[in-house]
């Protein structure tokens, strides 16, 4: 059966070329980065690398960037190690729509006593500027906000927002996991103290994340008992998954603004293919600030986990926002902070591209899912008959 | 991915049943968009009384789809006293099973075909007919609901009724009432919950501070779940000044809510003498 994947916010395809980097890491190459002798030297070089791959693709120096084992470690070591840094006064402010790794910690430090301002959306899934401006004005803060989200593909005005953070003396946290590889970031413009990346969302393995952390912002080690990552965060490097992650990045900054047009052709294409072979469907985010690869749509009438069901057995992997896929019994919070009506919420469905794919992927899509549609929709109390 | 049957999946991609009766014999809807599963489901007797068709509208998941067309192919062919008699569990045991999150689709498979032979017997059309007291807001569950998922699938634990009915599925206000509900119907001490903290004396300060987490915690999420939400305006000496805002605002309900359920929660979480009073601002 053809397999066209289009769930890459959730993870994607390690890169061969990824592969091939991190492969001498398990054979040859497998002394511990910190030992005095050969074996561990040269893998200490490695890492080394590694590291300038990933500062490059930022614009940050190789000292700013720490190794972690995944996106939520990071965004649970920016929020809760600058809070705890700034003291029991600090406020925190966040949006609605990020991702739980960084609502839950915010909500922990809400329990602690420290004031938690979760900025609203607009329909769009934008934010009102206005807002944060206001809550800055309510004394010191730790600021975490999302540049692009993961469900929607909407792209947060993050420069504006760091200038604004930076102006107000507060201190600024990126969750760019959906942001970086897909978009150009360069912290040299854009002023953000502390900036996440995921391994997997950008074609390397799972088990490794990243924090830009720039010089001389204070933030409290998560994980003690360790000198490594210049003693803020220990633990034995995870030598294979680190040079790989260097070595994704580097794939990324090649060709970046080409492929940038290409996805996003593709998902333009998959877009309208669907508003005009579908009837009755609506497309969630701002469409002037999305990432290029993600498209949110929303089939009136039926429910995401039973189109899921159904283009899985199509060989087509997307994910949705109804209540049933994700497991909970209410639709996503993203989706419904932005005030889609609760119908449209229960039918969202997410594609998002990569590089990987290719234009017989969408046209693959586009033939397949008419039919799923209408045949959900023929089973309907609400479809009109 | 859920852990499916064969045979949900099978009932799932090829439906049995599927469409609408044109003079049927009763109709039952159950469901609605804001919960994400709804089924509407009518039949026709013979002469002899026995159901000789049945049809299904379904808008939900793999399951809910599954569940309703399991039903259609267990009714058919029933007198309507045999009908009556089906559960939530014999469908689920069709199936051969539903992952326990996923009870909730067989339960309403059984709530649609008790409409639709209430319907028949006595030609109430009325969506859904609210009996007793609603236990759980988010969803609109009844006591009465509630206790009829424990008593026939011998439930014990407040998690087991949220996935068979969904009550206590979102802001969780409700899970004392359940845990009481269970422990009645199964004659035994209640299960633990966490009871609200005493009441110490208060400063201002500390008021404000407490009425400011009680309405983030207990009364916040279920605004919101409406598109709604309310503010703290001011507090003066026992009276607690709020606005309404969002959906909330222009909402007659949502006033009624005001006085009987956030006064009742303030009183109960923070002091026993605060008034609630709506301001603009």
């Amino acid at each position: 059966m053809k397999a066209v994947y289009l769930d890459n916010n959730a993870t994607t395809q390690v890169a061969p070329e990824v592969l091939q980097a991190m492969l001498p890491f398990f054979t040859d190459l497998w002394g511990n980065p910190s030992s005095m002798h050969v074996f561990g030297g040269q893998v200490r070089k490695h890492v080394n690398q590694a590291r300038e791959q990933v500062a490059a693709l930022l614009g940050a120096d190789p000292a700013e960037i720490i190794f972690t084992s995944c996106g939520t470690e990071s965004n649970n070591m920016a929020i809760r190690g600058a809070v705890e840094a700034a003291g029991e006064n600090v406020n925190i402010i966040t949006t609605r729509v990020e991702h739980p790794a960084v609502l839950e910690p915010c909500r922990m430090l809400k329990e602690r006593g420290h004031r938690v301002i979760e900025l609203d959306v607009d329909s769009g899934g934008c934010l009102n500027l206005a807002d944060l401006q206001q809550a800055l004005g309510l004394g010191k803060a730790v600021v975490s906000i999302m540049w692009a989200n993961n469900e929607t593909g909407v792209v947060f005005p993050i420069q504006t927002i760091a200038e604004m953070v930076k102006t107000a003396g507060g201190i600024m946290h990126v969750d760019a996991v959906q942001a970086v590889g897909k978009l150009p970031i360069d912290v040299r413009r854009a002023p953000v103290d502390m900036l996440t990346l995921s391994g997997h969302k950008l074609h390397a393995s799972k088990g490794i994340g990243a924090l830009y952390i720039r010089k001389g912002t204070r933030v409290r080690s998560l994980l003690l008992g360790g000198h490594q990552e210049a003693g803020k965060r220990g633990g034995t490097e995870n030598v294979p998954a680190i040079v790989g992650l260097g070595r994704a990045c580097e794939l990324a900054a090649q060709n970046m603004d080409k492929e940038i047009k290409r996805v996003a052709a593709l998902r333009d294409r998959l877009q309208q293919g669907i508003v005009n072979t579908c009837p009755d469907v609506q497309i969630n985010g701002d469409l002037a600030h999305r990432l290029p690869n993600t498209l949110n749509i929303s089939f009136q009438y039926i429910e995401g986990e039973s189109i899921i069901y159904h283009l899985s057995d199509c060989g087509i992997a997307a994910s949705s926002g109804s209540a049933c896929a994700s497991g909970s019994l209410e639709p996503s919070h993203v989706i419904r902070a932005m005030g889609v009506p609760f119908m449209a919420a229960h039918g969202s469905i997410r594609f998002s591209l990569s590089r990987y794919n290719t234009d017989a992927d969408i046209d693959y899509v586009l033939e397949r899912i008419p039919e799923i549609i209408r045949k959900l929709r023929a089973i309907s109390p609400f479809a009109p008959q | 991915m859920w852990d499916y049957t064969d045979k949900v999946l099978d009932h799932f991609r090829h439906p049995r049943n599927v469409g609408v009766i044109p003079d049927p014999d009763g109709v039952g809807e159950v469901g609605s968009m804001a919960c994400g599963d709804a089924l509407t489901l009518m039949f026709k007797l013979d002469d002899r009384g026995r159901i000789a068709d049945v049809k299904f509208q379904t808008f939900g998941c793999a399951s809910a789809i599954a569940s309703s067309s399991a039903l259609t192919e267990i009714i058919k062919g029933m007198t309507l006293d045999e009908a009556a008699k089906v559960t939530n569990q014999d469908i689920a045991d069709y199936l051969g099973g539903l992952p326990e999150q996923k009870m909730h689709c067989s339960v309403m498979g059984r709530e649609a075909l008790e409409q639709a032979l209430e319907n028949h017997r006595t030609g109430k059309t009325s969506k859904k007919i609210i009996e007793g007291k609603i236990l759980c807001r988010c969803f609109g569950v009844t006591e009465e609901e509630i206790a009829r998922v424990i008593r026939d699938n011998n439930l014990t634990t407040v998690e087991q009724v949220t996935n068979y009915c969904k009550a206590g599925g979102a802001c969780g206000k409700c899970h004392g009432d359940i845990a009481a509900l269970i422990a009645s119907i199964q004659d035994a001490s209640p299960p633990a919950v966490a009871q609200p903290p005493p009441a110490p004396r208060l400063t201002t300060l500390r008021k404000i501070k407490l009425i400011e987490e009680t309405m983030d915690k207990e009364i916040r999420p279920a605004l919101q779940k409406d598109g709604g939400d309310i503010e703290l305006i001011d507090v003066v000496g026992n009276r607690v000044q709020v606005a309404l805002r969002g959906m909330c605002a222009n909402c007659q309900v949502a006033r009624f809510t005001l006085k009987n359920v956030v006064e009742a929660k303030l009183r109960e979480f923070v002091s026993s003498d605060l008034v609630v009073e709506e301001v603009v601002s």
